[in-house]
């Protein structure tokens, strides 16, 4: 049995511990806001929370969670108002919207460790989530709408 | 079923059908003609009946609605569209709610089932693409949504005994003007099932209007930030399998032998077989098919594609640069008058196979019995599933439903049907439920690809430095012949020529030939189409003209738009905003271009530079005519995207042959377009009354050749060839 913390529950997992955490996600516990895209740890759509800090789920075998605190898109917050899931909303982020949650994973820890980031440091963190349809300049508002208080509800 | 003489009634333009839920519900459907059916004469207009009999029993009518008004107060307005990004699940419902007089937030969106009311009139097919979604859709929607909302108003006035003039319909309620009454449309519904369907039926003037052009906020989108988007791999059905293939990877190459002892000792495989594209793994979970398929030891029968290279690809469409061609534009003696010209020049441009990358690979899930089959499937084509299932599993249509999800992205890769037939396949063959999930590398290997095209141009100028001739050629497979052959009149295959043939610039001798070269590789639909290689040759080549002739670019296409006043404005609004009269900062240069197409208009500007080797795009200004905007802020998304698409194409990856084989299997070899490279886009909308245009792919055509034309401007060196090649500055 491996011990994790899933979006602030603790679960015991009996499964091959040599299992990638998306599939883990997807597979068994229902999961499917994380989303596959490479397999490859190469576009960053299965982006979840490990102790806080942005990890591709579709590399990081179960072994390597054992005992720490995964977040997935479904728990960044409790009621959808996490403030960069609203400052998406306003922005008009989504397009076909697959990459989303792994974009809003990526800029959730982001901002956890930067409240007000840089240009620079939103690029810096940014580049490793691919969007097909081209949202990256909404994103780029979005992150400094949530990361500006004052702007929030504009 | 009813006999649809019943409730079928004639409008001005379209079949209406009207009749009533149980429950004390209207629904009402609108069968919309296609383009192979015309429509009927108005003189055979059924008449409409007189005032019904009211121990009538109401009409069942099901099916196949646009608007469903529930008793219990719930009002559905259905999505015939697949919504892949584009927007149609807001855009779409916005022109049904404008003329029902409903709000946005007041109704749920529910997909269509496939029939053939629901039939895209532009593509000749219930299907998704081309920047058709809104154009086929304009009318047609608002005037359902007016013959339903004018039901209801003569139904309050019919039920309180006062003219209709003394009704308004607003928010869900008909109110009477003495401000007292009012009725809720759930109220209203079943009477209003009842009544004949006045005609005609004046739609909103544009003065009128609350919810066109306005931007309310899409309604996908908070799903789409809380992880409960339902994509095609969310998919979970009781009893489901998973299921992925390993294909051949010579394209076009078939199955020989395969062991699959090692594999199946993967705990959870519970089959693995032969099928039609490969050979399948299926188990109880997606990984278990993944991790399994990577231990099967597959053998490929020798096949005449194992030598295809795109050396090869590219040395054949060479050849055929010159010989026999169909004609596909021919207007004066181009010949004489290059024989005429002062000065000539003749060049070869080269666009590349290209794969769609949608972020979601490619799947589908079946769930096939003895006597129906359910396909769950993010899909651009329902019409083509349903028909793929109907072949696959000899069920009448009736028996086959068809649930489109959400699409992670489609960009034309989704008309196709080679995931549908891997999942109905399987779930037949096995009996249960059946995802099929492509990897990455299956959905970059397996594609249906931007065909690759070779173009040869020659232009003349006379002393005057005034263009007088324009030759084209363009040499590339048909996408066409495979999936729409009965649109490929004299041999021209219109995605090929698309822009090419129909150029906008008033040039006096102009000629424009198509050769058909096909190759092993497959083709397929691609964003913006084949307006993309043509805008990009087009668009390169008047650039490289004007500098023979010594002229502004600009200048030159102001002069040869003289009577094309909407592709004049945007050009003159892109270059005023991008500050084209002024030079741009030190080390940079700006380029334009002019792209018509979808019915709409776009002009770019991209401003950039270059530093070791590579080319950087700070800032593109587009300006766009796309008739009325029903939602500028997903019009301007849509230009975003198309340009980012396009950026991609014009800079980063390409799909390259070698031994039958494709080359790139991941985005570590097919990169795409990364956040830090991202340029400043801005999106200017131009006012027009005219109805309209398609947005989707329009942003794509006319970056490539912006950003070469900017190259050309900074560096003196055209750019001929795509991808734009880091090495060549």
């Amino acid at each position: 049995m491996i011990p994790v913390t899933l979006n602030g529950e603790l679960r015991e997992l009996d499964l091959d511990p040599k299992t990638p955490l998306l599939w883990v996600l997807r597979d068994h516990l229902g999961l499917t806001g994380t989303k596959y895209g490479c397999g490859t740890g190469a576009c960053g759509a299965c982006t979840v929370h490990l102790d806080g800090a942005p990890v591709n789920a579709c590399v990081t075998p179960l072994s390597a969670v054992a005992g720490k605190r995964v977040t997935t898109i479904e728990g960044l917050s409790l009621d959808g108002r996490h403030p960069l899931q609203l400052a998406w909303i306003v922005e008009e982020v989504p397009q076909c919207g697959y990459c989303q949650s792994g974009q809003l994973m990526v800029a959730a820890a982001l901002l956890a460790e930067h409240p007000r980031p840089t240009d620079a440091a939103i690029d810096a963190a940014m580049s490793g989530v691919l969007c097909r349809c081209g949202t990256y300049t909404r994103i780029r508002r979005a992150i400094q709408r949530a990361a500006n208080p004052e702007a929030r509800d504009g | 079923m009813v006999d649809p003489s019943e409730n079928v009634r004639l409008t001005r333009r379209a079949l209406l059908k009207i009749g009533a839920l149980s429950g004390g519900g209207l629904v009402l459907g609108i069968a919309l003609p296609t383009r192979a059916a015309p429509l009927p004469d108005p003189a055979d207009a059924m008449p409409a009946r007189t005032l019904p009999d009211p121990s009538d029993p109401p009409v069942e009518f099901a099916p196949n609605a646009w608007i469903r008004l529930h008793g219990d107060g719930r009002i559905q307005l259905v999505l015939a569209r697949s919504e892949m990004g584009q927007g149609v699940m807001t855009t779409l419902p916005m022109l049904l709610a404008e003329e029902l007089e409903v709000g946005l937030d007041q109704i749920e969106v529910e997909p269509a089932p496939v029939d053939s009311d629901y039939i895209n009139r532009l593509l000749g097919a219930q299907a998704t693409g081309e920047s058709t979604s809104l154009r086929d859709a304009w009318t047609g929607l608002r005037e359902a949504g007016a013959v339903a909302r004018r039901l209801l108003v003569n139904a309050a006035a019919a039920t309180w005994g006062v003219p209709e003039t003394e009704c308004q319909a607003r928010r869900g309620r008909v109110h009477h003007a003495d401000g007292a009454r009012s009725l809720a449309y759930a109220e209203l519904a079943a009477l209003a099932a009842r009544l004949p369907v006045p005609e005609p039926i004046p739609l909103k003037t544009p003065d009128a209007w609350t919810l066109i052009g306005t931007r309310p906020r899409r309604l996908d989108t908070p799903d789409k930030v809380n992880g409960r988007a339902r994509y095609g791999l969310d998919v979970r059905l009781p009893g489901m399998l998973y299921a992925t293939i390993a294909r051949c990877p010579v394209l076009g190459s078939r199955v020989r032998h395969w062991r699959g002892e090692a594999a199946r000792a993967i705990p959870g495989v519970v089959e693995i077989l032969m099928v039609r594209h490969g050979v399948a793994v299926v188990a109880e979970t997606s990984w278990a098919a993944l991790r399994a398929r990577e231990l099967l030891e597959v053998d490929c029968r020798p096949s005449v594609n194992g030598v295809a290279d795109t050396e090869r690809i590219r040395a054949r469409f060479r050849a055929a640069l010159t010989g026999r061609a169909a004609l596909a534009h021919r207007q004066g003696d181009v010949s004489a008058a290059l024989d005429a010209a002062h000065r000539q020049i003749e060049v070869v441009y080269e666009v590349p196979f290209q794969a769609h990358a949608c972020l979601e690979p490619m799947n589908c899930s079946a769930d096939v019995g003895p006597d129906r089959c359910v396909v769950y499937v993010p899909t651009q084509d329902q019409q083509g599933v349903r028909e793929t299932a109907r072949r696959l599993t000899g069920l009448p249509a009736e028996r086959i439903a068809v649930h489109t999800t959400l699409l992670g992205g489609g960009f034309g890769r989704r008309r196709e049907q080679d995931f549908v037939i891997d999942a109905v396949e399987l779930s037949k063959l096995l009996g249960r439920p059946v995802q099929v999930i492509w990897t990455r590398a299956d959905d970059l290997r397996h594609d249906f690809y931007r065909p690759m095209t070779l173009h040869r141009l020659r232009g003349g100028l006379d002393e005057q430095g005034q263009l007088t001739a324009w030759f084209h050629r363009i040499v590339g497979p048909s996408l066409l012949a495979r999936v729409r052959p009965s649109d490929m009149p004299d041999g021209i295959d219109p995605t090929l020529t698309a822009g090419a043939a129909d150029l906008a610039y008033a040039i006096a001798h102009r000629r424009v030939e198509y050769r058909r070269a096909d190759t092993p590789v497959p083709v397929g639909f691609w964003r913006g189409g084949g307006h993309t290689q043509n805008a990009f040759v087009t668009e390169c080549f008047l650039d490289e003209l004007a500098r023979l002739a010594g002229r502004d670019p600009l200048a030159l296409r102001r002069t040869l738009l003289a009577d094309r006043p909407r592709h004049r404005h945007v050009l003159e609004l892109a270059a005023e905003r991008a500050g084209w009269s002024a030079p741009p900062n030190a080390g940079r240069a700006r380029g334009i271009a002019l792209t018509e197409a979808f019915g709409s208009f776009i002009a770019a500007v991209a401003e950039v530079s270059t530093s070791a080797g590579q080319v950087r795009v700070h800032r593109v200004v587009c300006a766009v005519d796309c008739g009325q905007v029903v939602h500028p802020e997903i019009v301007r998304a849509q230009i975003e995207g198309g340009v980012v698409f396009g950026l991609t194409a014009t800079l980063k990856g390409v799909i390259t042959l070698s031994e039958g084989r494709v080359e790139q299997g991941n985005f570590a070899d097919y990169p795409l377009l990364r956040f830090d490279e991202m340029p400043a886009i801005e999106v200017h909308l131009v006012r027009s009354d005219a109805a309209p245009g398609g947005v989707s792919g329009l942003g794509t055509p006319p970056i490539a050749p912006a950003v070469a034309n900017a190259l050309f401007a900074l560096t003196g060196q055209p750019v001929r060839k795509l991808p734009i090649a880091p090495s060549a500055f």
